[in-house]
């Protein structure tokens, strides 16, 4: 475990970039400091591979102060992630992965070997290998950043932004890839963004900066959204914190209703009957994948045209999906209803807007009642 | 009538061993000159304070009349190379110290912090980080410094036969032979164009990492 105990750093023109921070730093997970600009995350971040030396207090690396190994030596020993990729921009692709296992004397074979060996990990095609960071995009040059920063197997990852020069669909990739690698590895990751949602995505545990390098809140992110501090907290998480909140809570109690959904070849008898339990029907292929919505007295038995359903909007995966995904699904469909499907595509059921809002309500009570428990109440 | 590429006995050298004395003369002081001009460069880089005075101390050495120069140093070194290939050098510093700090400079400062944060010590972050990626810099120095050289080295002539293929305007005056001096400019011309064509050529073998223009990804 990091610790990092209450650390102050005043940079000598006085700026006090960071003031009296304490953060016990998990093992395994990854920690992201958030915060606006300026408000001392890179600060933070450097102060652990003492890039920058603190002014007061101490950090402590499982259990020993980090001032007590040689800081080549610690450094070595930590993966250091920065925008723009901070690529060595004369060397290879592949021996710039292989930094820091020849700096710590591994033979040149053995290093660009492990360094292929990363290239795959991190999703780099292999006829890369031979190119230079300026015949890279912007995507894999990151990608190339992540890699060297992982290549001598450091326990402790830091990331300084890594993703944020990125375009957002690109950033998603990444993000995605990260938290795949992570469920691989089981690093010990600081991450800084000053990016609430990559915050809330990517953290097992979010520390909110304020502006003076002061401590606002350290939770899971969860928690941050259910229940911000403070006013700065809850400004910060923006506008829409209790629809991104139901990011949190599972989709696997809805009550999905079977009833309307009918395939495209059924008769009149089974329209007729369906029509009964809802205002509009969805209909089906063949296979049981969702084609569209549409009022049962436009459809005609044997007889359905694929081209006048409605649009069905994005189904969600019960048990996979949240409810944000459901509720996103709802509002997205032009007849207030979301359609759940399985794995593989087929619909499963489909859930009004009204239904959703119970369970989200259900879902927030819970949590009341969770927290009144925790709180003793 | 002599040939062209005939040189009177006085210059004690034919015409390719006049050629081979005078890129001797050229290039060994532009050597110096940069093996003091990397130390010095970086003292700049990492005292910022002291790349203002340095820069005026090589401004003011370029400013000083080569004949000055030889005044003093025949005291020293008689009329020999020695005392052409010095001011040669100490003229080189003017461009080849910013050169050499720009390209340092020009390092992208994420780029320093990476190798900072994987654990570079300072000299092999110098050696292995900031000086490679200087050289495209360094190597535009090298270029003016050394066309300079190779013209400068005729004005050696001043001190008695040290001007290499300089000798050759002197020598042109004297016996009333024009064909001389204009085979000295020649020649003094396309050395210099040579010189800095292999320069060139060195920039793209050490620099595979630059993006080249029209280059496809
Ligand atoms: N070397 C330095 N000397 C003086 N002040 C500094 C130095 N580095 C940073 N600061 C100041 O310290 C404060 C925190 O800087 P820091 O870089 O840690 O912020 P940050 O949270 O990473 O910001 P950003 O999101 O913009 O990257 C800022 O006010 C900054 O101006
Ligand atoms: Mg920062």
């Amino acid at each position: 475990m990091i610790r990092i105990d209450s650390v102050t750093k005043r940079y000598p023109d006085g700026t006090v970039a960071v003031d009296r921070l304490s953060l016990d730093i998990p093992d395994r997970a990854i920690t992201v400091l958030v915060g606006p600009s300026g408000c001392g995350k890179t600060t933070t971040l450097r102060m652990i591979n003492r890039m920058v030396e603190p002014s007061e207090g101490s950090i402590l690396l499982d259990g020993r102060d980090i001032r007590q190994q040689p800081v080549n030596t610690l450094r070595r020993s930590m993966g250091y992630v920065i925008q723009n990729a901070g690529l060595f921009q004369h060397r290879t692709i592949l021996d710039n992965i292989a930094t820091v296992p020849r700096l710590l004397g591994w033979t040149k074979q053995r290093a660009r070997a492990r360094a292929a060996e990363l290239m795959e990990r991190v999703g780099l095609d292999s006829a890369l290998a031979k190119r230079y960071p300026y015949q890279l995009s912007g995507g894999q040059q990151q990608r190339v950043g992540v890699a060297r920063a992982l290549a001598a197997d450091p326990p402790v990852l830091l990331m300084d932004e890594p993703f944020s020069a990125v375009d957002p669909v690109v950033r998603k990739g990444l993000q995605d890839e990260l938290l795949r690698i992570q469920d691989e590895l089981g690093k010990t990751i600081v991450f800084v963004t000053h990016d609430i949602d990559e915050a809330i995505k990517l953290g097992t545990k979010v520390a909110v900066l304020r502006t003076g390098g002061r401590l606002a809140q350290f939770a899971p992110p969860a928690e941050l959204l259910s229940a911000p501090a403070d006013p700065f907290v809850e400004d910060f998480l923006g506008a829409d914190r209790g629809i991104r909140r139901l990011s949190f809570f599972p989709s696997t109690g809805l009550e999905l209703q079977t009833g309307p959904v009918v395939p495209i070849d059924a008769d009149a008898g089974k329209l007729a009957a369906r029509a009964a339990t809802a205002p509009y029907l969805l209909v089906t292929d063949l296979d049981g994948r969702p084609l569209g919505w549409s009022e049962p007295d436009r459809l005609t038995a044997g007889a359905i045209d694929r081209e006048r359903l409605l649009d069905h909007g994005r189904p969600f995966v019960p048990g996979t999906d949240s409810l944000r995904t459901a509720l996103d699904g709802a509002v997205l469909s032009p007849t207030g209803w979301a359609v759940a499907v399985d794995g593989e595509g087929r619909a499963v059921g489909v859930v009004s807007q009204q239904v959703i809002g119970e369970a989200i309500r259900a879902a927030h009570g819970e949590v009341a009642e969770h927290a009144d428990a925790k709180a003793g109440r | 009538m002599s040939g062209f590429f005939d040189l009177p006995s006085d210059l004690q050298h034919s015409y390719a061993g006049l050629i081979g004395l005078h890129l001797r003369e050229a290039l060994l002081p532009v050597l110096a000159g940069l093996l003091v001009s990397l130390p010095i460069a970086q003292l700049c880089v990492r005292f910022r304070w002291i790349y203002p005075p340095v820069l005026g101390i090589t401004t003011v050495l370029y400013a000083i009349p080569s004949l000055a120069f030889f005044v003093v140093l025949i005291d020293y070194f008689g009329q020999s190379e020695t005392t052409v290939m010095i001011p040669l050098a100490l003229y080189s510093l003017v461009v080849l110290v910013p050169a050499i700090v720009d390209g340092v400079r020009s390092v992208p400062p994420e780029t320093l912090a990476a190798a900072q944060a994987m654990g570079f010590g300072a000299v092999r972050r110098y050696f292995q980080v900031q000086l490679p990626i200087a050289v495209p810099a360094i190597i535009a120095g090298l270029r003016v410094a050394t066309v300079s050289s190779i013209s400068l080295v005729s004005v050696g002539m001043l001190i008695g036969n040290q001007g290499a293929l300089g000798n050759m305007l002197y020598d042109a005056q004297t016996y009333h032979r024009p064909a001389l001096a204009v085979n000295s400019v020649l020649t003094i011309a396309v050395l210099g164009i040579l010189a800095d064509a292999a320069l060139v050529l060195v920039r793209l073998l050490l620099t595979p990492w630059m993006p080249r223009k029209g280059a496809t990804r």
